[in-house]
């Protein structure tokens, strides 16, 4: 056994692309020498910006041994099967067994050395290790994510020979760019990790990160701030140098006018610099940059260097605030009437005119308590951000910047607020919007899009959501449930769509409209589940409170969804659950539709009189009031095997109706409970397929009424389990 | 003492006249990009082996400042060099030349961070880097993969130096305008200042739109004409031209959204029939 090194050196690795491509070498490895049936022990994967390495311990020293029988045709069969036989196995016939009239194989192999086995798998990984793109180069056919100069191939201390596209393997490296281009060689795997620390190369990434993690803080602690952590920047710093040294520098104070998020913003996508501020308050005017080379002037030009360019990048900034300063956000969103929003959906400015509509609705039909002016107002200046030159630079700051501008415009904070998170939440951990004009624009901007895009038909399908409506919906489902807003969603999404209608953008959309509307209460049913999963509610529970089809308040429909969760995760539940089914089961076998249960309790009561009813052949409705009248006073007494469950339906249903008029949910499940013990007993005691066919009829009707009365609270044939 | 503006491009031709690139001087044409030359494009389609270097000025109206920006130019030069097929030391070959024109690599920190390019108007893309020398992008480095929608076989290396900006880290110059253009005095400034004035009152304020698209459909109808008659060169300058009225008409703000993709997808199907023309007449021709 021995321990085996493998390095893949080529020109620069994007850094994005470093920690998938580590996990995918240390799985195909495993899986090819797996399929060769070579022994290895652990494996280790590291990666800098110019190669991936991997180290297998204990690598056995070949594959084992194998000696298979195989069983072929009888030897009277034809000749034909005789040949196939041999072309199979690849035999001659005198090496063939001959027992008891039938021919048998002996096929032996060879235990292969592991050598050969890794030649094979350094080929396919390179042929099969999957890049998110990759690229040929000079005049090879060969594909890596970027040119491919060498492979390190060491098995104990002996290469492993292999050549790809004219790269043969060997024992030879390179150390960091600048600080040791010349030709390392390599022992093994022993030697290498501590051969390339020698040569400025931390092959390990987590080691590299550790370094830029910690070096930053202390560079930042050293000038009295404190650093702003990253985590993503750690890792791409890593993922960009193989000799990282953390370096502070400042810039001019100056700059500090402008917005936060565009100085940090600027720092961390175009530079890649951590922030500081002081005391973990305002933002510092300073930076901290990594750079890959311990320099010989201890980092000072480098440093210098990199004030520049962030100065020139920050004045860049600074030309854009100052001049989108000059301009009120309320003339600037005059210029949205030009802008197209979708070219099946107007422009900006016929946007901003729905969202601010369906802004003030929502106030104005009580769903929340906010200003409605100023709701309005947010709402019209929202998107006047999106002609700013500032967002022109950082589309990613569309909101903040125009809150920014709103508020140094003199605008009221509930607007500037509102403007600055009208996008919020993106994504799940995102914070949800609460203040009221807020939750207004925000729930308003993305019930309009969903509503929009939904209206000319352009739905999200499979994995394509090209407009984020998925996100969206998830979006406006935080908004309700974190805010506890009451509102009837398909009168929203109604009125949404009419808004869109009135423009006529599309004349279409009208007549699609109860259509659409009906789409699009399922789709905030399947997000809700999607949106639920992680809180633990059950996508099942969902489905069973929201076919019933008249649940469209999400706060409401979430509340009914726990209450039932939290029953039938109980005893009690499951058991009714059971029940429910054996009851739904029966009915369904037997085809049963049965006269309509009706609803109010001395007409249910009709049907418990059996054969004898004659209420069966009446029709004129007096009288069957008062024959039930008569019938009731002796249906106990005549019927002892379905006379509890009667009673118990006769206290449960009016209680449950009442639970969930009440939205008494928690009250509702309680009075199918008390259903749990009775249909238990009826199912013990009595025999659906009595051969009494009005016995049989009475019972069966007695069942529906059992499965209605239970979903009327939950559709619970949804329900797994 | 730091080279000037001059000498830089001097140093640079030097060099990789001396890696065998032929150097040529500026294409007579009005082009938003190095690439745009037909001396990168169409030669690094087809099989044969191509190396050059040359200056190209480019031109994007919509970066203009009036020459109050100091960072930011409506006219200014690449430095371009392509070398097909791309040797296996090439990025040693651009280090060089960086080590040529006065940058230290143990003294300042050069990294290769990743950058794909692509090119809309050219059907072209490629993958590579941008260079950052000290944080700041001195160069775009390139393996073209297609051009003009077609395989490039072999692999054309492009590296794309910005010249100014490496100028102004040369020369530790933090507006473009105070480069030495020269070592007797006259700075770029001197040079171009006025002309950045003038050039930005053009293209944002006067240049007429409807002469631009009229010119624009003329480039396009003769482009046309030039594949007809099977003459990829004259018709790949015709592609130039129409893209640059349709950078000019981006610059006036004419152009809508949804409109400019449409212009975009003209102008590429222009340079496709060209590289397409180009790639036929190389096959005719061996």
């Amino acid at each position: 056994m021995a321990d085996f090194l493998l390095e893949l050196l080529s020109e620069e690795i994007p850094a994005r692309m470093q920690a998938k491509a580590r996990n995918d070498l240390s799985r195909l490895f495993a899986e090819f020498t797996d399929e060769a049936g070579l022994k290895i022990g652990a494996i280790d994967v590291h990666s800098t910006p110019r190669r991936l390495v991997l180290i297998a311990r204990e690598v056995a020293d070949a594959t084992e041994a194998s000696r298979e029988e195989v069983k072929g045709p009888r030897s009277s069969a034809p000749l034909q099967a005789l040949d196939g036989f041999l072309r199979k196995t690849g035999l001659s016939r005198e090496q063939l067994e001959e027992r008891d009239g039938v021919y048998f194989a002996v096929v032996e192999r060879k235990g292969r050395p592991a050598a050969a086995i890794l030649a094979d798998t350094i080929k396919r990984i390179v042929a099969d290790l999957p890049w998110p793109k990759s690229m040929r180069w000079g005049a090879g056919s060969l594909r890596w994510v970027r040119p491919l100069h060498g492979i390190v191939a060491i098995l104990g201390e002996d290469i492993v020979p292999v050549e790809i596209d004219g790269i043969a393997s060997g024992a030879t490296t390179v150390g960091h760019r600048f600080h040791h281009p010349g030709p390392i060689t390599i022992g093994g795997a022993a030697d290498y990790i501590e051969k390339l620390r020698a040569c400025h190369v931390i092959v390990d990434q987590d080691e590299r990160e550790r370094i830029i993690r910690e070096g930053a803080e202390a560079a930042a602690t050293a000038a009295g701030l404190t650093l702003l952590a990253d985590e993503g920047l750690v890792v791409e710093n890593a993922g960009l140098t193989e000799w990282p040294v953390p370096l502070l520098g400042r810039f001019d104070a100056e700059f500090l006018d402008v917005p936060r998020e565009v100085i940090v913003l600027t720092m961390r996508t175009n530079q890649k610099y951590f922030a500081c501020s002081n005391d973990e308050g305002p933002l510092a005017p300073a930076f901290v940059c990594v750079a890959n080379i311990a320099a010989n002037d201890g980092g000072e030009a480098i440093v210098e260097g990199n004030r520049r360019v962030l100065a020139a990048r920050l004045a860049d900034a600074r030309f854009f605030w100052e001049q989108d300063l000059k301009v009120p956000l309320e003339e600037q969103a005059k210029k949205l009437d030009g802008i197209i929003f979708h070219e099946k959906l107007g422009t900006v400015a016929d946007r901003v005119e729905r969202i601010a509509k369906l802004a003030r609705w929502l106030v104005e039909s009580g769903v929340l308590k906010a200003d409605a002016t100023q709701v309005e107002r947010a709402a019209r200046l929202a998107k006047a951000d999106l002609v700013t030159g500032m967002v022109g630079e950082f589309p990613e700051l569309q909101g903040v910047i125009g809150g920014y501008l709103a508020e140094a415009q003199g605008e009221p904070k509930a607007i500037a607020d509102g403007i600055r998170d009208q996008y919020k939440p993106v994504g799940q951990g995102d914070d949800v919007p609460t203040a009221p004009v807020s939750v207004a624009v925000a729930l308003a901007d993305k019930l309009d899009s969903i509503c929009a895009f939904f209206g000319v038909e352009l739905k999200p399908t499979g994995s394509k959501d090209p407009f984020a409506l998925r996100r969206a919906a998830i979006g406006a489902i935080e908004i309700l449930v974190r805010n506890d807003l009451r509102l009837n969603l398909t009168e929203a999404l109604r009125g949404a769509l009419a808004n869109c209608a009135a423009q006529s953008i599309d004349s279409a959309i009208v007549h699609r409209l109860d259509r659409t509307a009906v789409e699009l209460l399922e789709f905030f049913a399947e997000r809700l589940k999607v949106q639920q999963r992680e809180a633990g509610v059950r996508h099942d529970l969902i489905d069973a409170v929201f076919t019933l089809g008249e649940e469209d308040d999400l706060v409401r429909a979430l509340a009914r969804v726990k209450a039932l969760q939290g029953f039938v995760e109980t005893e009690d539940g499951a058991d009714l659950l059971t029940a429910y089914k054996r009851a739904a089961n029966i009915l369904k076998k037997e085809s049963w539709t049965g006269p309509q249960v009706m609803s109010s309790p001395a007409e249910q009561g009709i049907p418990q009189t059996g054969e004898e009813d004659p209420l069966v052949l009446v029709e004129e409705p007096i009288l069957k009031d008062a024959i039930a009248e008569m019938a009731s006073g002796q249906a106990g007494a005549e019927l002892p095997d379905e006379k509890t469950l009667i009673a118990a339906l006769d206290a449960a249903e009016p209680k449950a109706s009442a639970g969930v008029e009440a939205e008494d949910f928690i009250g509702a499940m309680a009075a199918l409970a008390s259903l749990r013990e009775p249909i238990d007993d009826f199912f013990d005691h009595v025999t659906v397929n009595d051969p009494d066919a009005a016995k049989r009829e009475r019972r069966l009707n007695l069942l529906m009424r059992f499965r209605d009365a239970v979903n009327r609270v939950a559709d619970f044939s949804k329900i797994e389990g | 003492m730091s080279l000037s503006f001059q000498d830089l491009i001097l140093t640079l031709h030097k060099y990789w006249g001396a890696q065998g690139c032929v150097i040529l001087q500026p294409y007579d044409m009005e082009m938003g990009a190095g690439t745009f030359h037909p001396a990168t494009v169409l030669r690094a389609l087809g099989p044969d082996a191509w190396r050059a270097a040359y200056v190209q000025p480019c031109r994007r109206p919509t970066d203009g400042r009036y020459g109050e920006n100091p960072n930011r130019l409506g006219h200014y030069y690449q430095y371009q060099v392509v070398l097909k097929p791309s040797p296996d030391d090439l990025q040693q070959l651009y280090l060089g030349s960086l080590i040529e024109i006065g940058i230290d690599p143990l003294k300042h920190d050069i990294r290769f961070v990743e950058d794909d390019w692509e090119s809309p108007t050219l059907g072209a893309w490629g993958l590579g880097w941008e260079v950052w020398c000290d944080g700041m992008e001195v160069t775009q480095f390139t393996y073209f993969q297609q051009v003009g929608g077609f395989e490039c076989r072999p692999v054309t290396g492009e590296l794309t130096y910005g010249l100014e900006r490496l100028a102004m880290y040369i020369q530790g110059v933090d507006n473009v305008f105070d480069l030495k253009f020269n070592d007797a005095g006259v700075s770029y400034g001197d040079v171009f200042l006025v002309n950045e004035r003038q050039m930005s009152a053009y293209n944002f304020e006067v240049a007429d739109t409807d002469a631009l698209l009229d010119l624009f459909r003329k480039a396009a109808a003769e482009c046309e004409r030039c594949l007809d008659a099977k003459l990829p060169i004259p018709a790949y300058e015709q592609a130039i031209k129409a893209s640059h009225m349709f950078n000019t008409l981006q610059a006036r703000g004419v152009i809508s959204v949804a409109e400019r993709q449409a212009y975009i997808s003209r102008v590429r199907d222009l340079a496709k029939g060209a590289c397409e023309a180009w790639i036929e007449a190389k096959g005719a021709a061996a």
